[in-house]
């Protein structure tokens, strides 16, 4: 690499002062400050949502009702899934964002500092006002996280109001985000840093970003068509005022869709970082990486209808999604082979980040493929609403999303705090994670196909014996993430080795050039980049 | 330094914020507070909903002044760059772009009515039953002045629209005009125009108020009144707001032109507000070609 790096660290040194105390989180422009915020905050969610996740298989460990009752139950898939979403993952990728993208481009910070910070705050205000929800006379949203209409409208407690403002300021903090992201990658970037030289895990954010601003306004609209539906006798929904509750599905699938691949592309970006790094080969198809992504990315706005194949729409529309949905595998496709061939006679090395990004790889693929399966409309009429759609769903988000975000961690928490990750621990998290999660979810398959409905407290006998071994793989796979804490706490707490400027031998870009942990202030004069920095 | 790079000089990171934090708790307290008034509103109890409501809506105020006075202070104390009015602009175009995409799911909440719900209802496609069993008697046609649940209503006439439509255009010209005017250093002909534009902009808000008052009143046309009133409201209404924030932002160029601010150089928050009317005006025209006039 002959990245030509003039960071005057002295200079950065000398303006190192950071203010300090609780004024430091709460007023701060710093981007790493906000990234660390952003990560602190998903991670929090991530443990509250899996609480919840815990409830469920509790009541689901045998048939009939032991635990809680139905209402509550409702209330807990519906909260994690909005936590899970909306709290832990999306928050996760906001602050690798944060932290990353300015150190990789060789910016000084991002572009709107203060709307960054902006954006953060909003957040929890968002997660107390709808956790207080659950609080309410009647209990919290009981309709899902995707609050389907009439359930979310006709047949839901007062609480739907506190949830549709809480997700309208969610919603201005993901623009807000998104916004600061995709300017900063159009004006930040350091001279020669040309487009097609960016890191992919920028270049995946870029295309994220854009998807986010192109479709949390349409979320907007369509809870503020709940609320006037619900309070203000609208009837969007209701076909008595010549609406249609489909027309629901429509808006909200629209918005769901791209959202899907928004939790989805930074990970490709993680991903395309960690594989090269450890199999000590440059990214095989950088270019085609790229363009398959904006593929995708342009598929996602095409496809939202192959969630609702069995609303009954006229046949040619099933066609129509169903091809689409299809074709999004070809991109998709084009990744996987791109990793698989990055590896493909590399010197490689099994450190923890790269243990997490070959289980990205292997488990997103078999929830790719049950996805296939999923597009497939008549087929989808058996598998509808069953377990098979959870299972596909948490290979994509858990092993997918999930394990691509423990592997930044740590690929980056040397960066980040200045320590390694204990090696030891994070190898048992690992194993402990990718063997149980299978155990978790890979079952659902079988109970889904075999006709097990999501969503439902209770179930019919025959299928009791798979859902015992999947509540106890949840609760394997819950209890693990207790060590990658106590990995997080270690490296926060300043125990373990001191890490260097580049703890990983075949790790290239722009954030490795900067002493490990990096200064408060980075590139304040911009670096120039005469060579690729993959 | 590497180079000479003057494109990328040291970049301006502003200094630590109040602000941000302020405007974290006022979307909280509205949030909150508008939750719990809807609540209360609709279940006819009393609560506090309004009062945290108005503290979120007062807290606003103060932090959007207290945020714009800062960063008018430091534009003025000539902190920024050419590389951040890049940003602010860039930062701009995706806002307004986010707000494109709020109008298309109104739009398209609009279109699949039209286009599918109420024709469905009606027994088109392969849903004759639907309309012989569920809606017996129920005519598909658009506006739908009878729902198929029995209300009704009268359509809403395009004369006045038409109008008003002629009034926005006339603005967003006028608009150009006083941008002209400051690009070219007129500044007599900047404050000129832009008064027009603004006293346009509230012609146009008085027309609209005046015609929710005759829809109301004289035509029963209501935001209850069915799928056809609940488009017409939400597209006008939401459009009529951004009218207004359009209006506030341009009352608030006005007073900084009396001010002397901006100049040939020196003017992104002028430019952004130009760019805000321009699309609410766009907006209005699509607006009125489907909401009114097919």
């Amino acid at each position: 690499m002959s990245t030509v790096v003039d960071t005057h660290l002295d200079h950065d040194d000398h303006h190192d002062h950071k203010p300090t105390g609780i004024k430091r989180w709460l007023f701060t422009t710093n981007h790493k400050d906000i990234g660390t915020l952003y990560l602190l905050f998903s991670f929090l969610m991530f443990f509250v949502g899996g609480t919840m996740a815990l409830v469920i298989r509790a009541e689901l460990f045998q048939p009939g009702m032991q635990i809680v009752d139905p209402h509550f139950f409702n209330q807990m898939t519906t909260m994690h899934g909005l936590i899970m979403v909306f709290g832990a993952v999306m928050p996760a990728f906001t602050g690798l964002a944060n932290w990353m993208i300015p150190m990789m481009i060789g910016a000084p910070d991002m572009a709107l500092p203060r709307m960054n910070n902006w954006s953060f705050w909003i957040l929890p205000f968002a997660f107390i006002i709808l956790m207080s929800s659950m609080l309410m006379p009647g209990g919290g949203p009981a309709f899902g996280w995707t609050f389907y209409a009439p359930l979310s409208t006709t047949y839901s407690t007062d609480s739907t109001a506190l949830f549709v403002f809480a997700i309208h300021i969610m919603g201005i903090s993901s623009i807000m985000g998104a916004i600061n992201v995709i300017v900063t990658i159009m004006n930040m970037r350091a001279p020669g840093m040309t487009y097609m030289r960016m890191p992919l895990f920028v270049w995946t954010w870029f295309i994220t970003a854009f998807l986010l601003i192109a479709v949390m306004p349409v979320l907007a609209g369509v809870v503020t068509m709940v609320l006037t539906d619900k309070y203000f006798a609208t009837s969007f929904f209701d076909a008595a005022g010549g609406g249609d509750p489909v027309l629901f599905q429509h808006l909200f699938w629209f918005f769901g869709h791209p959202e899907v691949y928004i939790m989805i592309l930074p990970s490709f970006g993680i991903v395309s970082a960690i594989i090269p790094a450890f199999a000590r080969k440059p990214l095989f198809g950088y270019a085609s990486m790229v363009y398959a992504t904006a593929a995708i990315a342009g598929l996602s706005f095409l496809v939202w209808a192959h969630h609702m194949f069995t609303t009954g729409m006229p046949v040619f529309a099933s066609l129509f999604f169903m091809y689409m949905t299809m074709l999004i595998a070809v991109p998709t496709g084009v990744k996987v082979f791109n990793w698989v061939s990055t590896m493909w006679r590399g010197a490689m090395t099994f450190e923890p980040p790269m243990l997490f990004a070959l289980a990205f790889v292997i488990l997103f693929t078999i929830g790719g493929f049950s996805g296939i399966m999923l597009a497939l409309t008549p087929v989808d009429y058996q598998y509808h609403d069953t377990y098979f759609v959870v299972a596909h769903f948490h290979y994509v988000l858990v092993s997918g999303a999930v394990f691509s975000i423990m592997a930044a961690a740590y690929y980056w928490l040397p960066k980040w705090s200045g320590y390694m990750p204990n090696e030891g621990l994070a190898k048992l998290h690992f194993w402990c994670s990718v063997i149980s999660v299978n155990i978790l979810f890979f079952p659902m398959h079988f109970v889904g196909l075999a006709g097990m409905p999501r969503r439902i407290p209770d179930y019919a006998l025959q299928f009791a014996d798979i859902n015992a071994v999947v509540s106890v793989g949840a609760f394997l796979f819950g209890f693990s993430q207790l060590i990658f804490l106590a990995v997080v706490l270690k490296c926060m707490a300043k125990q373990g080795d001191k890490a260097p400027a580049k703890p990983w031998e075949g790790a290239e870009g722009l954030e490795w050039e900067v002493p490990s942990p990096a200064p408060y202030h980075t590139f304040d004069t911009p670096p120039t980049i005469e060579e690729p920095v993959r | 330094m590497s180079s000479g790079n003057t494109q990328h000089e040291k970049y301006y990171v502003p200094d630590s914020s109040i602000w941000p934090l302020v405007g974290a708790v006022a979307l909280g307290l509205i949030a909150y507070g508008a939750a719990h008034y809807v609540i209360e509103w609709s279940n006819q109890e009393a609560g506090f909903g309004h009062w945290f409501l108005l503290a979120g809506i007062v807290v606003l105020i103060v932090m959007l002044v207290g945020w714009f006075r800062d960063q008018i202070n430091e534009s003025q104390q000539g902190l920024y760059s050419a590389q951040m009015s890049r940003s602010y602009r860039q930062g701009m175009s995706w806002f307004i772009f986010s707000e494109v995409m709020f109008f298309l799911a109104f739009f398209g909440a609009l279109f699949y009515a039209r286009m599918i719900a109420v024709p469905w209802l009606g027994g088109a496609s392969n849903n004759v039953m639907t309309g012989e069993v569920l809606w017996p008697g129920f005519e598909a046609i658009w506006p739908l002045t009878t729902t198929p649940g029995g209300i009704e209503t009268q359509a809403m006439g395009w004369g006045l629209p038409l109008i008003n439509t002629l009034i926005l255009v006339t603005s967003s010209v006028t608009l150009h005009f006083a941008h002209h005017g400051l690009e070219h250093g007129k500044r007599g002909a900047l404050k000129l125009w832009l008064a027009i534009t603004i006293a346009l902009g509230l012609i146009f808000l008085s027309l609209q108020i005046y015609e929710y008052v005759h829809a109301y009143r004289d035509l029963g046309l209501t935001l209850q009144s069915g799928i056809y009133g609940n488009t017409f409201f939400m597209l006008t209404g939401f459009h009529g707001l951004h009218v207004t924030l359009g209006a506030i932002m341009l009352i608030v160029m006005f007073a900084r032109v009396l001010k002397g601010h901006f100049s040939k150089d020196n003017q992104f928050a002028f430019e952004a507000s130009v760019w805000y009317w321009h699309f609410v005006d766009v907006v209005w025209v699509i607006l009125f070609l489907f909401v009114y006039i097919l």
